[in-house]
């Protein structure tokens, strides 16, 4: 899916050869700093490397449409962002946002059960939880049936019960429609339970950890 | 109706008289300002004094040629003043592109102002051409400086809310809309305030001129609304163009933000 050929961004990143595999869970692994949100970025066209090469699907990343490429490869940032309005209103602005066709209630109904969230969709999303926040934008992501979800800490906010039913969702969802799911966590546990490959930073990080 | 009343040279320093007892108070109170109304007091006589000669000088030698140099000096120093009373950084693109909003925005609306609206006779009378000029330049100068304030504030503290819009797929301009909204709001409310109470809270600057001057309050309203009128289209204006190509500043052409 993805091919990296000695990529450096910065003195962030310098990775020689990265290859990671399609429709499979594979989980970027190390400390803070290590430079995992940089390379999800990097994925997802957010930022551009300095050298090498990146291909996704065998075509350079920099051939590809950046806006194009976004809604390939969608991406889940650290910080769960609400935007203005309701909760049904930021469960659709990611099909918005991609020009994607709006769903009907009852869809966005079900997701919200499914993630263990009691909210109503006319609730104010600025007065959520942090973890209920997490939840409403990586419901958010789910719907934009994308087909390669890059996910920094999906589950950083939830306690361990939600994390692992919220888990358990995803890759049964990754699994069902044959995706490709690449994320970010601190937690060996989780990594080792979910992933189909962990990929340790530090391993293909030829730069040193900067700590933060 | 009387002419205008002519202010003799006693009555004027009579005002400064009244400027002094202020000063009095502001020392009394030992407010720092002291320093600050003096040179001001200073500057605005200086100002105004040298503006008295150049407009009788103008006036005098009607010429299509020192209207036009008047209406750029007034562009250049209002571009100038955006430039300067914007408290944070600005790049080199969005330099340009304040100028060229500036200028387009409020040339045009003056143009039609002056061929369509009024009608000025000859189109460089002046009279009419200068101070019609200033008020509609003076008003989108404030207006830009707002909208480019609030543009500056809004991409700055919802950083991450474009980079979040930006990583589902988001084209720049509608993961930045929210922001040039905002801005558009904050440039043209004054605008839109002062139409409001017009009239009410307050006789606008230009109606009290043109009262003073002798002319009937009616046929002075008629110069206020279409003034009105016209500053706020040149108001909009002049913040639409800046904003339609101002925002992309933000951007590179990987659609990525810079910041």
């Amino acid at each position: 899916m993805f091919m990296l050929n000695n990529v450096v961004f910065r003195d962030i990143l310098h990775i020689d050869k990265l290859e990671i595999p399609d429709r499979k869970v594979i989980c970027l692994f190390g400390e803070s700093g290590s430079g995992k949100s940089t390379l999800l970025k990097m994925l997802n066209g957010l930022l551009t490397h300095d050298h090498g090469e990146i291909l996704f699907q065998n075509q350079s990343i920099l051939e590809y449409n950046p806006i194009e490429l976004r809604r390939k490869v969608v991406m889940l940032g650290q910080d769960p962002i609400m935007f203005e309005g309701t909760v049904r209103d930021n469960l659709l602005i990611g099909l918005d946002f991609s020009e994607r066709e709006r769903v009907e209630d009852a869809k966005l109904l079900n997701l919200l059960k499914e993630l263990e969230l009691s909210k109503s969709l006319d609730d104010e999303a600025d007065k959520l939880s942090g973890g209920e926040k997490q939840r409403v934008a990586f419901a958010r992501i789910l719907l934009m049936d994308a087909v390669i979800y890059l996910l920094d800490e999906p589950t950083s906010a939830l306690d361990e019960g939600t994390e692992h039913k919220v888990m358990d969702f995803m890759i049964h969802r990754v699994q069902q429609d044959q995706l490709t799911a690449i994320f970010v966590t601190h937690s060996k546990e989780v990594a080792e339970q979910y992933a189909d490959q962990i990929i340790y930073m530090e391993d293909i990080n030829k730069k040193e950890v900067i700590s933060s | 109706m009387n002419k205008m009343m002519d202010i003799t040279l006693w009555q004027l320093i009579s005002a400064y008289i009244f400027m002094v007892l202020l000063l009095v108070i502001v020392r009394w109170r030992r407010i720092p300002r002291e320093k600050e109304i003096v040179i001001a007091t200073f500057r605005m006589t200086i100002q105004l004094v040298l503006v008295g000669y150049v407009l009788v000088f103008i006036f005098e030698n009607e010429n299509w040629i020192y209207s036009i140099l008047v209406l750029m000096l007034m562009e250049i120093f209002a571009v100038y003043n955006i430039y300067r009373r914007t408290k944070m950084p600005l790049t080199k693109n969005l330099k340009k592109i304040i100028a060229i909003a500036m200028i387009v925005g409020t040339l045009f609306s003056f143009l039609y102002f002056d061929f369509i609206v009024v009608q000025f006779s000859p189109w460089y009378d002046p009279r009419y051409f200068i101070p019609i000029a200033g008020m509609l330049i003076g008003n989108s100068m404030t207006g830009i400086t707002l909208g480019v304030s609030a543009l500056l504030e809004g991409f700055r503290s919802r950083k991450k809310e474009i980079e979040a819009a930006l990583m589902l797929g988001a084209t720049p301009s509608k993961a930045s809309k929210r922001m040039v909204n905002n801005a558009f709001d904050s440039a043209i409310l004054p605008t839109i305030n002062n139409m409001v109470g017009m009239g009410i809270v307050f006789l606008p600057g230009m109606m009290t001129g043109v009262i003073l001057s002798g002319a009937s309050p009616l046929d002075a309203i008629k110069y206020q609304i279409a003034i009105m009128l016209g500053i706020t289209g040149s108001v909009s204006l002049s913040v639409i163009i800046f904003l339609y190509f101002g925002f992309k500043t933000f951007f590179n052409k990987r659609a990525q933000l810079e910041l």
